[in-house]
């Protein structure tokens, strides 16, 4: 089973270089990072936290949904636990596959999937030094 | 039979822990564990938050077994 979850920085080469094959022409990349403004504040950064255990499940549940939809795609993600700062990147998924239209596909499908289903929480950090927790869908 | 509740996030911010221990009687539900867990904290816990069960999403009337985790998910936010 994959480690999806990790405290480092994200190293989006590497991704990369799990996903390349020579029958691979098309790959898509998704990168989320934390921004700077909200509605309501400047934020310094995020602090992510998760129930990491089923977290990794989950990832692991939407991986093989999309490899069963889309059986010729080759797919690599990592998201980060604990503070990342405002410009840094704190989710990246890569998906290649033989034609572009499925890498762009999957790649979509889990990040979309990943906001509704994976146990994971942000708490923002505003330059005030305030805290508090995201809602989802925007808030 | 013993159940372990996980509560995370801002459910345990107004908790003030992040883990329960409860015994409940047998042909407990999900729905029969949250209730408890609600009365415990005092109306702190929303009527009908997101619940795991063993690292799986569950219904209220999903039966539990003796041993489980049960986690109270707050609005996930990954991504």
């Amino acid at each position: 089973m994959c480690a999806w979850l990790t405290y480092d920085s994200l190293d989006i080469p590497s991704l990369l270089a799990e996903v390349a094959a020579e029958d691979c022409g098309g790959t898509a990349i998704f990168v989320g990072t934390v921004r700077r403004s909200a509605e309501d504040g400047e934020i310094a950064g995020i602090d992510y936290s998760g129930y990491e255990a089923m977290a990794e499940a989950e990832f692991d549940r939407i991986v093989a949904d999309a490899r069963s939809q889309w059986p010729d795609a080759r797919i690599a993600l990592r998201h980060r636990l604990g503070y990342v700062r405002t410009g840094e990147v704190s989710v990246a998924i890569v998906a290649a596959a033989p034609h572009r239209a499925t890498a762009f596909h999957a790649c979509r499908f889990i990040i979309e999937e990943t906001k509704e289903r994976v146990p994971i929480w942000k708490k923002e950090c505003l330059a005030t030094g305030d805290e508090r927790w995201v809602k989802p869908h925007g808030g | 039979m013993n159940v372990k509740v996980l509560v995370f996030a801002s459910y345990a911010d107004a908790l003030g822990k992040s883990e329960l221990a409860l015994n409940l009687p047998p042909g407990a539900t999900v729905g029969d564990c949250l209730a408890e867990v609600r009365r415990q904290a005092g109306g702190r816990v929303p009527p009908a938050p997101l619940v795991a069960v063993n690292q799986v999403y569950a219904r209220p009337e999903q039966p539990l077994t003796e041993g489980d985790e049960v986690a109270l998910i707050p609005p996930v936010a990954g991504g």
